[in-house]
């Protein structure tokens, strides 16, 4: 029998050479003769040991990483397809210390399955929560996500149960389930790696959400920067569809759901939810004024669910072991895990998967081990290009919606950007003004215009010019965008820049000597 | 460059049909007609608007708003460098001035010789391997100025 091989075919590998080196080992195997089947899978999220290739031996699958083109000669004459010692060895991939003190719950198979093969997929106990929801009714499987505690990880935080329930309560020929993969902030990756990983578990995860809401159809709306994910879930939703799992016969049940996968087109604003829908609509991504709620009129104004890709793929765990398993992870009123997503300069960039609680800290030194630069920790944002800078002194702060809210800041998507102490925070300030400004859809005045006159007061003040009014004047703008932008993009573009204001006062001081220097 | 023929109408119309089933149909076809032509020829935006029953003006209000959709062909090769929050954590200011440096380009904009074009982009999703960037849809992390510029030829 031949040797099963795996090398992630998971954006973030192939970034960093996981094709060639998949190339490079075939090519190998055929000149050595050697009977080898390369399964090319999802990403485990350890991106400093990507390409990581793992072999499946006897005592089961063990990993060597990062692996280079060059390393290849090396590991046959190491006999790694045995799993033989070389310098790159990191043992069995399950008791990577990084991965075994994980909870995976929601990215349970990812890295571990061939990401298009159901069969893979319901050998590791795939579709259960969806065989466990079509012995339900509808109100049933509402209450299970009720009680489960699953709140939207898009970023707001809302109970996910309790807007199934407003579509499932609506009335309506055709509902929909939109699924938000339009995953731009920065920092993130959960969504992507799911997609190219498991994507089974969003399809399931969203024929879940039809069957409690009634909606039929359903749609991803996700990114052009993400081909590959597009790419995976459209062979996936391929074979569920040949399968019978999606149509109009789910699993034999007689209940239909189908679905497909929608591109967006490059702006960032679509990933809010009801730009989202005007885009899907063919229109420009202008964000709608709420009321009316997309649960009651969404696309093509009939009532939709519109949630991020991690919520769904979320939902089959509960279904499968129950709400009180998922429930009992957490903190607070912050229940279930949370994929974290560690990013920019650290050591150990990746995906971590856990309960909510651990402090920020933790996060960042213990399981991030530092900067990669290895220099001292100076700034942390937290939850995209719209989140809050956290200095050192706030490293205490647990991983929760609410702690987080109590220290000016949020988590949204989970992502943690970690800058060392080279980084500017005025310029970063800047940058958070300069983004809106690109980025909004100009429907509302303190976004579109706020976001302008934001770049232009930093300016004045990296000038010089009257700095003790400018940052008045700052502060002002951060306050009139906050409560009068209609959507979170102007709304919370003065989280990063009011926080590196406040936790960071001396990099807002004149460059009065680098000018004159210039 | 922007001249329609009746060849190009023809094809557009015929993405037009093929997608017309679609619910909200136009982002698809948009990102078929750029995939065909490598922009979005101005004529084609009658045609389409006259396809799916709107004005021309909607149609180039939708095509104008989204950064993905050119107005004009790019050049050969394509550089996307990302300049979000990680990658600027990584070093990403200091890799663009030195690709804009060194091609005489600013963000959006393609070299004389209609060789390269370069473009910035927020979030390629790698995050955990900044500074990243896309090269003619190919995706690369921790990323150096040399390694882009090899792989453009430049």
């Amino acid at each position: 029998m031949s040797i099963k091989i795996y090398v992630p075919l998971d954006s973030g590998s192939v970034a960093l050479g996981a094709d060639d080196v998949a190339s490079a080992i075939s090519a190998k195997a055929a000149k050595t003769g050697a009977d080898i089947k390369i399964v090319r899978n999802g990403s485990f999220g350890m991106y400093w040991l990507e390409p990581m290739v793992e072999v499946e031996t006897p005592r089961g699958r063990v990993a060597y990483g990062p692996v280079s083109t060059d390393d290849i000669d090396a590991l046959f004459d190491a006999d790694f397809l045995t799993g033989g010692a070389h310098k790159l060895f990191l043992g069995r991939t399950q008791e990577i210390p990084f991965l075994k003190s994980q909870s995976r719950l929601t990215f349970q198979r990812c890295g571990i399955i061939d990401p298009v093969s159901l069969d893979d997929y319901r050998a590791n106990e795939g579709l259960s929560g969806l065989e466990n929801a079509l012995k339900m009714t509808d109100e049933e499987i509402v209450k299970a996500v009720t009680d489960s505690g699953l709140r939207g990880r898009g970023g707001a935080g809302f109970p996910t149960g309790i807007k199934w329930n407003t579509v499932r309560e609506a009335d309506g020929d055709q509902k929909y389930i939109v699924c938000n993969a339009d995953e731009g902030d920065s920092g993130t990756f959960a969504d992507r790696m799911i997609m190219e990983g498991e994507p089974f578990v969003l399809i399931e995860g969203m024929i879940i959400a039809g069957l409690a809401t009634g909606a039929t159809k359903g749609y991803v709306y996700t990114r052009s920067e993400y081909p590959t994910a597009i790419d995976v879930m459209n062979e996936a939703i391929e074979v569920a569809r040949a399968a019978g799992v999606l149509g109009d016969n789910i699993l034999g049940s007689g209940k239909a759901f189908d679905m497909e996968v929608r591109m967006g087109a490059g702006a960032y604003v679509c990933g809010e939810e009801t730009s989202l829908l005007n885009s899907m609509e063919g229109k420009r991504g202008v964000v709608r004024a709420k009321p009316p709620l997309p649960a009651l009129e969404g696309f093509l104004g009939r009532p939709t669910v519109v949630n991020n890709v991690i919520s769904l793929c979320s939902v089959p765990v509960i279904l499968e072991k129950g709400p009180e398993y998922y429930r009992d992870y957490g903190m607070g009123r912050s229940r279930g895990t949370i994929p974290i997503q560690i990013a920019g300069n650290v050591k150990h960039g990746g995906l971590y998967e856990v309960g909510f609680g651990l402090t920020l800290g933790e996060i960042v030194e213990q399981i991030g081990g530092g900067t990669a630069s290895g220099r001292p920790v100076k700034a942390v944002q937290v939850g995209g290009p719209l989140g809050a800078y956290f200095p050192k002194e706030l490293f205490d702060t647990p991983f929760d919606y609410e702690e987080f809210m109590k220290r000016d800041g949020l988590i949204g998507h989970a992502g943690v950007v970690v800058f060392d102490d080279t980084v500017d925070m005025m310029k970063q300030a800047r940058f958070a003004m300069e983004f809106c400004a690109i980025e909004s859809c100009g429907k509302c005045t303190p976004c579109r215009i706020g976001s302008v006159r934001g770049t232009e007061v930093v300016d004045k003040l990296e000038r010089g010019e009257e700095p003790e009014l400018q940052i008045e004047l700052l502060r002002d703008l951060c306050e009139t965008m906050k409560f009068g932008s209609l959507c979170a993009l102007g709304g919370f573009t003065p989280y990063p820049v009011l926080s590196a204001l406040t936790h960071f006062p001396d990099d807002f001081k004149p460059r009065a000597l680098d000018i004159a220097a210039e | 460059m922007s001249e329609t023929t009746e060849d190009q109408n023809v094809r557009v119309a015929a993405i037009c049909d093929q997608m017309a089933a679609l619910e909200g149909p136009l982002l698809p076809i948009l990102h078929e007609v750029q995939e065909e032509f490598g922009y979005i020829p101005d004529g084609a935006l009658q045609t389409i608007a006259k396809k799916l029953n709107l004005s021309r003006a909607e149609v180039h209000g939708v095509a104008s708003f989204y950064h993905d959709f050119r107005e004009e062909k790019a050049g050969k090769h394509v550089i996307k460098i990302c300049r979000a929050e990680a990658c600027q954590a990584m070093g990403a200011d200091a890799l663009g001035d030195q690709i804009r440096r060194h091609l005489k380009v600013d963000w959006s904009q393609t070299t004389a010789d209609h060789k390269i074009t370069l473009e910035p982009v927020f979030c390629l999703g790698l995050c955990a391997c900044a500074p990243a960037a896309m090269i003619d849809g190919k995706v690369v992390g921790r990323v150096s100025a040399d390694r882009i510029l090899e792989k453009v030829g430049s």
